[in-house]
């Protein structure tokens, strides 16, 4: 669970989290914002379906796939918050009995 | 084929960006690419728009990269932000990916500077959501000003901890314990090694600093930790941990919703790897670097590696090999000439060997010992794409998949999004372990471009690279 | 060391035929430069394939076929077998009428495998594909496996049946010695009476040795995955006129191939990828599953194989010498035979005579 140190101006920009809306400050990554909004985990290992979380922030562990605008698997820490955009977890996708 | 560019540089931090100003300023063509959308790499993150009260919060060392960024734009190098290198090989073809179209663009010289990222170091329950890199909390602060909301327990080795745990006592957030995870005899170990560090660099007396700091402050630091363990079940609910007091050995638990784990860097050998640069086993780092003379050349001709890439050696030292290496492109490229590189990179040189004489103290105080690179229980998830335990690969190994690549294939360990940068040392370790042999027998899993992945639709437009 | 037969190259090609044998009772030696699997046999793509098959080929992987649907009898495991069929796919009339005349070429030599299929069942099988194609040619129980598990399978069998392998081991130099050959390698010598060339993409160089030069081409065919889809695929998917080969793997990985060709260095025995040939390969995926677009690549590699100018394999005995015998040059398509070549090469050592007709394979096709 995170928080933000200081309170926020009025650069932000209207993300939708699941289904919510939120204002986020400009030129945050996704990641960022999910962590403060406590969302939890990220993503669902495709394999047994256990909760991940963002870990790295750097872009090489990939636990922050999310389906951000509807696409799959986008690395959370690699993009930043866009005016509109939509954030879902992403539920662990593939195989047959996946 | 697209388009040829003189110099490329591949990483804007540290040892990029003099890189860059260097070679610039000798009048050559350089272009700059980076993945991030300001430059500055890992330690001056987001150094450019980062509020005031924030940058008093993170300390002099961090305003440094100012400077640094201020040189670098006023050369005429161009900069590429928001440019993903996605592969490299070894007649210097860069795949990159800017503004979505995937291109390819020739290089007649590459230096990479790619920089290091976290040591992963498996334990049980670092796959739990609360889990997360002390570097990358950091890099949380420094970005976005985001900081566990609930107080944090962290833990590992080497100076970065301590150095989160000072930020956050300075920001006002909680830190319960800071564990330290490096064993009592490395300060032995480390000891015959002090006379020489103390004439190099004030890293001992800030590690003190901040030490001094954390305790007035009123956070605990345990030393001679071992046995890492996160608990929960969807998320961290609690550390546990060993902690060995004079003979005595217990274990303790905190409750926390949030473990901040950092065990040191280690160089990101993607890129240098699939170009075919040549990597050897440093022992003092305990990791795989590429092979480098003084002036960053590597076995491929017109490949130099640079900075954090090249071996760990800090900030400071990344901008010192960076200039080197720019002199040295300058020279092959007879702008320069030899004595002219030997003079102009002297004071570099004379500085990165001063630095090297506190390598060895800082390497033997923060050696890991065996039990963290080698996971000792079974259980621990290794590959945590494909979720593949220590166990398994264990048991691989039995089966005649005596090196990383065949238990690659054999378990997909290594196979998933990440590409193995998470598992790819503790498989090799534990391979070697289970062999009998020494680390240094073995290499990483081979790379497989490209590094990034690239969409079909993206690899579909692979195109010439705009201007 | 002796042995009854020495085996050169622990692929598949070699360890099938070391499995033969032992189950005959020889005493085999693989003697393998890297490791078992470490080329062609454990990075392929493991399709499993009648379909479209060389004429003289189509006796060998019939046999195959049937020995890949009970390989679990042979060698103790299921190799990740999955027959969900491979298909054909003609995008136009003028595709469809030469798969139409491929199935009156081979239904007319009795072969009745290779089905032709109108839209209705082609998108059946097939839902994902773009909407515009308009037939196909069906192989029903085609599929594929897992080629390192099922090369992984084959050498345990070997092995529980005595077959030693010797790794790190490279062969540099052959002799005769009286009734033997002497396999001179980097590590030591190893004699048997028998001596079996199963080398892969460095076969020509053991005909070098031998002195029956063979025009091998060497080729390192890539391959691409993506990262794990639901499932939306069962048969494998090519293409009469693209270069495609296009899977779903039982992970939910895509797995794309289609012959394109990286660079190789046959000193370092290493390979690169050719990024701009993929872009086309990428092409061909959006013209026939369009619904691949947004599908994220994770991994390519190439493997190195041995082609030999009529695409068709040497398999028999060496023309030259007594007691030598090849198994090599399959052309990107040797996994699916390889139970089969192990079967023919076994009875050819010890009953002089194969149960398939091998001769459009024999070495001497170019040595006249
Ligand atoms: C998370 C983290 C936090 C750290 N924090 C500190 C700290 O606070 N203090 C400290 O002294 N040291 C810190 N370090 C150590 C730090 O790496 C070095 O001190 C210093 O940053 C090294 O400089 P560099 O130029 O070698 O590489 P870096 O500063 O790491 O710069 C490398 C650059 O290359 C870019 N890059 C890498 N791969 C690609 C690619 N494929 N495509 C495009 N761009 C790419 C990265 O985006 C990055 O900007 C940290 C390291 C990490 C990993
Ligand atoms: C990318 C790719 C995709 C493919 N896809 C398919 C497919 O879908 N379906 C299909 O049926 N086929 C496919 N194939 C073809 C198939 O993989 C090969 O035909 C088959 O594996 C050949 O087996 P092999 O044992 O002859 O060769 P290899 O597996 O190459 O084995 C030869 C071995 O000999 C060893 N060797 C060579 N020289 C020496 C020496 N001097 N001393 C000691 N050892 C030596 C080598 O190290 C090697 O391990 C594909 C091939 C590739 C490369
Ligand atoms: S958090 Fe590791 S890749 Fe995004």
């Amino acid at each position: 669970m995170f928080k933000r140190t200081s309170e926020l101006n009025n650069n932000t920009v209207t993300v939708n989290i699941e289904g919510e809306d939120f204002q986020v400050p400009v030129g945050e990554t996704v990641a960022a914002t999910v962590l403060v909004h406590n969302l939890g985990y990220t993503r669902t290992s495709p394999i047994s379906g256990a909760p991940r979380a963002p870990l790295c922030m750097m872009g090489v562990c990939f636990e922050c796939l999310m389906e951000i605008d509807g696409l799959p698997n986008i690395q959370a820490c690699q993009v930043q918050v866009a005016e509109g955009m939509k954030i879902r977890r992403q539920q662990g996708v593939g195989g047959e009995d996946g | 084929m697209g388009d040829s560019y003189q110099l490329v540089i591949i990483g804007a931090g540290p040892g990029g960006l003099c890189a860059a100003t260097t070679a610039a300023n000798l009048g050559l063509d350089v272009t700059v690419l980076d993945e991030q959308p300001s430059p500055g790499g890992q330690i001056y993150r987001g150094i450019s728009n980062t509020p005031d009260d924030r940058l008093a919060l993170l300390g002099a060392d961090y305003q440094h990269g100012a400077d640094l960024v201020e040189a670098f734009s006023a050369s005429k190098a161009n900069y590429w932000p928001q440019t993903n290198v996605w592969s490299l090989n070894s007649r210097r073809q860069i795949g990159i990916l800017r503004h979505g179209q995937a291109s390819i663009i020739q290089a007649e010289r590459v230096i990479v500077a790619s920089g290091a990222m976290e040591r992963p170091v498996p334990f049980l329950g670092w796959t739990l959501p609360g889990v997360m890199y002390a570097g990358a909390a950091q890099i949380l602060l420094k970005t976005a000003g985001v900081v566990p909301a609930n107080g944090t327990v962290i833990a590992g080795t080497g100076p970065l901890p301590l150095l989160v745990a000072w930020q956050y006592l300075r920001a006002g957030v909680s830190v319960k314990a800071v564990l330290e995870f490096s064993p009592r005899s490395n300060l032995w170990r480390a000891a015959p090694h002090l006379p020489k560090a103390l004439v190099a660099g004030d890293y001992i007396s800030r590690g003190l600093k901040y030490t001094l700091d954390l305790n007035k402050g009123g956070v605990p630091i345990y030393y001679g930790i071992s046995g890492l363990q996160a608990q929960g079940h969807d998320r961290i609910e609690a550390v546990e941990y060993g902690w060995d007091t004079l003979g005595s050995s217990r274990r303790e638990t905190i409750v926390t919703n949030s473990l901040l784990v950092h065990f040191g860097v280690i160089p990101r050998i993607n890129l240098t790897k699939s170009a075919g640069c040549h990597h050897i086993w440093d022992r003092g780092q305990q990791c795989w670097r590429p092979q480098v003379d003084k002036w960053g050349n590597t076995n491929v001709p017109g490949i130099a590696v640079v900075g954090d890439s090249a071996g760990i050696g800090g900030a400071r030292s990344a901008e010192h090999s960076g200039r080197l290496a720019a002199l040295e492109v300058a020279r092959s490229l007879h702008t320069i000439d030899t004595q002219q590189r030997d003079l102009q990179g002297q004071e570099d040189l004379k500085w990165i060997g001063k630095d090297l004489r506190v390598r060895p103290f800082l390497e033997a105080l923060y050696r890991l010992p065996d039990s963290l690179l080698v996971p000792p229980d079974d259980k621990t998830l290794v590959c945590r794409c494909e979720e593949i335990s220590a166990g398994q690969i264990r048991q691989a190994v039995r089966e005649g998949h005596a090196d990383p690549d065949r238990v690659k294939f054999y378990l997909r360990c290594g196979m998933g999004p990440c590409q193995g940068r998470q598992c790819a040392p503790a498989v090799a370790q534990i391979v070697a372990a289970e062999n009998l042999r020494p680390v240094s027998d073995y290499t990483t899993f081979r790379v497989r471009p490209p590094i990034r992945p690239l969409s079909i639709a993206q690899l579909a437009n692979l195109g010439r690279a705009e201007e | 060391m002796k042995a009854d037969v020495a085996i050169v190259g622990g692929g598949l090609m070699g360890t099938s035929t070391a499995l033969h044998l032992a189950m005959s009772g020889q005493k085999v030696i693989v003697v393998e430069k890297n490791s078992p699997g470490r080329h062609a046999s454990g990075v392929n793509a493991g399709g499993l394939r009648r379909l479209n098959r060389d004429l003289a080929e189509i006796p060998l992987s019939v046999v195959a076929a049937q020995m890949w649907q009970d390989i679990y009898s042979l060698v103790g495991s299921d190799c990740d077998v999955k027959l969900s069929g491979q298909v054909r796919v003609a995008e136009n009339a003028a595709d469809l009428q030469k798969l139409e005349e491929r199935a009156a070429l081979v239904s007319s030599l009795g072969f009745d495998r290779e089905e032709l299929i109108d839209r209705d069942r082609l998108y059946q099988l097939v839902p994902a594909l773009a909407p515009h194609c308009v037939g196909g040619l069906y192989t029903a129980g085609d599929g594929f496996a897992r080629p390192y598990h099922a090369l992984t399978a084959f050498r345990l069998k070997a092995e529980s049946l005595g077959v030693k392998y010797r790794t790190g081991c490279q062969v540099t130099g052959l002799e005769r010695l009286g009734n033997c050959w002497r396999v001179v390698t980097n590590q030591a010598k190893f004699d048997a009476p028998i001596l079996v060339n199963c080398a892969g993409a460095w076969a020509g160089q053991i005909c070098a040795y031998l002195d029956e030069p063979v025009p091998l081409k060497i080729g390192a065919p890539m391959m691409m995955v993506t990262e794990r889809l639901p499932h939306f695929l069962d048969p494998v998917v090519g293409a009469v006129s693209r270069k495609l080969s296009f899977k779903q793997m039982q992970n939910g990985t895509v797995l794309i191939g289609g012959g394109y060709l990286a660079d190789h260095d046959m000193e370092k025995e290493t390979t690169e990828i050719d990024f701009t040939k993929l872009s086309e390969s990428s092409q061909t995926v959006l013209a026939l599953f369009p619904r691949m677009a947004e599908v994220r690549i994770v991994r390519t590699w190439a493997g190195l194989e041995a082609f030999m100018p009529d695409r068709i394999p040497v398999i028999g005995s060496s023309a030259k010498h007594p007691n030598v015998y090849h198994a090599f040059g399959f052309s990107a398509h040797g996994f699916q035979l390889s139970p089969v070549v192990g079967r023919i090469m076994s009875e050819l050592i010890l009953n002089n005579k194969s149960s398939l007709r091998i001769e459009p394979f024999s070495i001497q096709r170019f040595q006249s």
